[in-house]
């Protein structure tokens, strides 16, 4: 977590010769302090990070296995508190609570994975842009604002459904989703680097690194890439908050995680059917997700008003 | 202004045949095509495929058929649904109106909401609204629209309202599912079917745009004209709706301006939780019968929607501000 901040828009630490130590431990300090000083960002940290452990360590935080049907269901779910169940069960027996906890490993790691993905295309496709401006930024702009204009989700859906019907719906695993959605949501990313690359390529420091005779390659990894760091640090955790919500709704409809694998968003695909006679397999895994999602959302927006030099 | 609104038209044009062209291919690796649907037919044969295949011209290379497409589509022929047996846009005629009203009502009530609870948070900063505003923004981002209908479903359809009154006891229950009674009904059961997915829809949004207009509006308070309005002497309410308001509401239009086309396809979800008759609903089936027709045109019709609404956000916004100037 921590890691976060060891770059920061005040300090500008790589920016070549002009690297002064003292200020930017201060600066360093200064952001920290700030994000300290916003509790709801700290308590979602807090939160994130017994989520992630949660999601670790499910298998020893419960004795039940998440797919298998309790001996003592008899076609009816079992309630909360009825043979240590203390979630109860879904409609077919299977423990709700080591369920929400395996569904988080699922779940967690599709939107990390999904951040990780989109930034790296958003970086690259954003540094290419605002470095080289002109055409090549006219052209890679135009088919950003191309893919803003399509609507995610029905496209999601689509792509989605395109998989399930050239194989079998299984084929939808972990691996397809994460590539579905990385590669429709790289574009705020791309945006954010190549606004800073545009402003950043006419400092000073590029000037010079360019007159020491530093090669493109170099200029961008050593000295623009690493002050256009704390926007999309903000944008990413804000996104794997926002990836936890499209999965869920992918898996709600059909067409994410399937069954029997635990996600939070497939945890609630039969929940409507069965809201009469199982309304607690309705409530928690959706409780899991809003939390969760609440948590990184009050994160991200500390991380903000902290990394923001606008913001005082 | 006008050689700009005409210069973002004709800009509009190419971008909107580039998002053509790249639905138009996700869609043409649709496995079997808009033919799809034959093939689960037992009684179509493999000799029949090819026949439909010819006569469907999907036998030519992708790129004629996309320009066949296009030439189609611009002159209104968007195809044949296989799922509804009709064209294009009579299954869509049919859907629309029920999507246009849900839409528009949950859009009128979150505006409506959004701008009272937005103005009264920014008036007293740190009141209990204040709060209770920038709370329920977070809520609203963080929250599955999908769960939050289902907890509205579970709390007003299944369980009901129970409550004692004046002696009588009360009890009611919403209904959670279609638009109508099975009988129809009049303008009453209308409204109760609307309800629950309004209130779905417009929840989400207005926490959105209260948080929105209370930065707005706080922005505006803090202004020098506000100040010279209220030293001259006027009341304080004329100041905040005739100076404040009509300044803090300018992006607050380009917002919900934008937001608009969203909500066309966020009717997906609401739709097939409450089983509401729209497009939302004709989407996901579309989807489940690969009716490659339909979903090509639902697709090509919300970015159109997303386009267009960003032009008009844009010059809405040099409308309503004079400072803004177009070069």
């Amino acid at each position: 977590m921590q890691d976060a901040f060891a770059v920061d828009a005040l300090a500008q630490p790589a920016a070549g010769p002009v690297y002064d130590t003292d200020e930017f431990v201060q600066a360093r300090h200064q952001t920290w302090r700030k994000f300290k000083r916003h509790r709801l960002a700290i308590t979602g940290a807090l939160v994130l990070v017994l989520t992630v452990l949660g999601a670790i360590f499910a298998p020893w935080l419960s004795h039940f296995d998440p797919n298998a049907i309790d001996p003592h269901w008899q076609g009816q779910p079992l309630a909360p508190g009825q043979f240590g169940h203390w979630l109860g069960t879904d409609e077919i027996g299977r423990d709700l609570y080591t369920r929400i906890l395996f569904g988080a490993r699922i779940s967690l790691t599709i939107a990390f994975s999904v951040v990780i993905i989109e930034v790296m295309l958003g970086t690259l496709v954003g540094a290419v842009a605002g470095f080289y401006g002109g055409r090549v930024d006219g052209l890679l702009m135009r088919l950003t604002d191309a893919f803003l204009s399509i609507p995610l989700l029905p496209l999601l859906l689509v792509l989605s459904g395109i998989v399930a019907a050239t194989s079998s719906k299984a084929s939808l695993n972990f691996f397809s989703i994460v590539v579905i959605i990385g590669l429709l949501s790289w574009m705020n990313v791309a945006r954010l680097v190549r606004g800073a690359f545009l402003s950043l390529r006419e400092k000073e420091f590029t000037e010079a690194a360019r007159a020491i005779g530093s090669g493109d390659a170099r200029i961008v990894i050593k000295h623009l890439l690493p002050n256009a760091v704390a926007p999309i640090v903000v944008q990413a955790t804000l996104d794997v908050g926002g990836v936890i919500l499209l999965e869920s709704v992918l898996s709600y409809l059909g067409y994410g995680i399937q069954p029997p694998t635990a996600s939070w968003g497939s945890m609630l695909a039969n929940a409507q059917e069965n809201i009469t006679i199982a309304p607690w397999a309705a409530i928690y895994p959706g409780l899991a997700i809003l939390v969760t999602v609440l948590a990184i959302n009050y994160m991200g927006d500390g991380l903000r008003d902290a990394i923001d030099p606008n913001v005082q | 202004m006008l050689n700009y609104a005409i210069r973002r038209l004709l800009q509009a044009i190419p971008l909107l045949i580039l998002i053509s062209i790249i639905l138009f291919t996700i869609l043409h690796y649709m496995p079997g095509g808009p033919l799809a649907p034959y093939m689960q037919n037992p009684h179509i044969t493999a000799a029949d495929i090819a026949r439909l295949r010819h006569n469907f011209g999907l036998d030519r290379p992708v790129p004629i058929q996309y320009l066949s497409w296009l030439g189609k589509y611009l002159t209104g022929d968007w195809g044949w649904s296989t799922m509804n047996s009709t064209t294009v846009t009579e299954a869509i005629g049919e859907r629309l109106p029920a999507t246009l009203l849900l839409m528009g009502i949950s859009y009128a009530v979150a505006i409506s909401v959004g701008l009272i609870l937005g103005i009264v948070a920014a008036v007293r900063p740190y009141s209990l609204v204040d709060y209770f505003v920038t709370t329920f923004a977070f809520f609203g981002f963080s929250m599955p629209v999908f769960w939050l209908a289902l907890m509205l479903q579970m709390m007003f359809s299944v369980h009901g309202l129970h409550w004692q009154a004046f002696g009588y006891q009360v009890d009611y229950s919403l209904p959670s599912a279609g638009m109508t009674d099975t009988e129809g009904g009049g303008i009453a059961d209308r409204i109760r079917h609307l309800v629950l997915p309004v209130v779905t829809l417009a929840l989400l949004q207005l926490a959105n745009w209260s948080r929105f207009t209370r930065a707005s509006m706080q922005e505006v308070l803090h202004t020098e004209y506000m100040r010279t309005a209220a030293a001259k002497g006027l009341p304080f309410m004329r100041i905040l709706f005739k100076h404040g308001l009509k300044n803090a509401l300018m992006p607050v239009v380009t917002i919900t301006a934008l937001a608009l086309p969203g909500l066309f396809s966020g009717a997906i979800v609401t739709e097939s939780i409450f089983a509401w008759p729209g497009m939302g609903r004709l989407f996901y089936t579309a989807l489940q019968q690969q009716d490659f027709a339909l979903l090509m045109a639902f697709l090509v019709v919300s970015a159109v929607l997303v386009v267009a609404f960003n032009l008009i956000a844009d010059l809405a916004y040099g409308w309503l501000d004079p400072r803004v100037k177009y070069d």
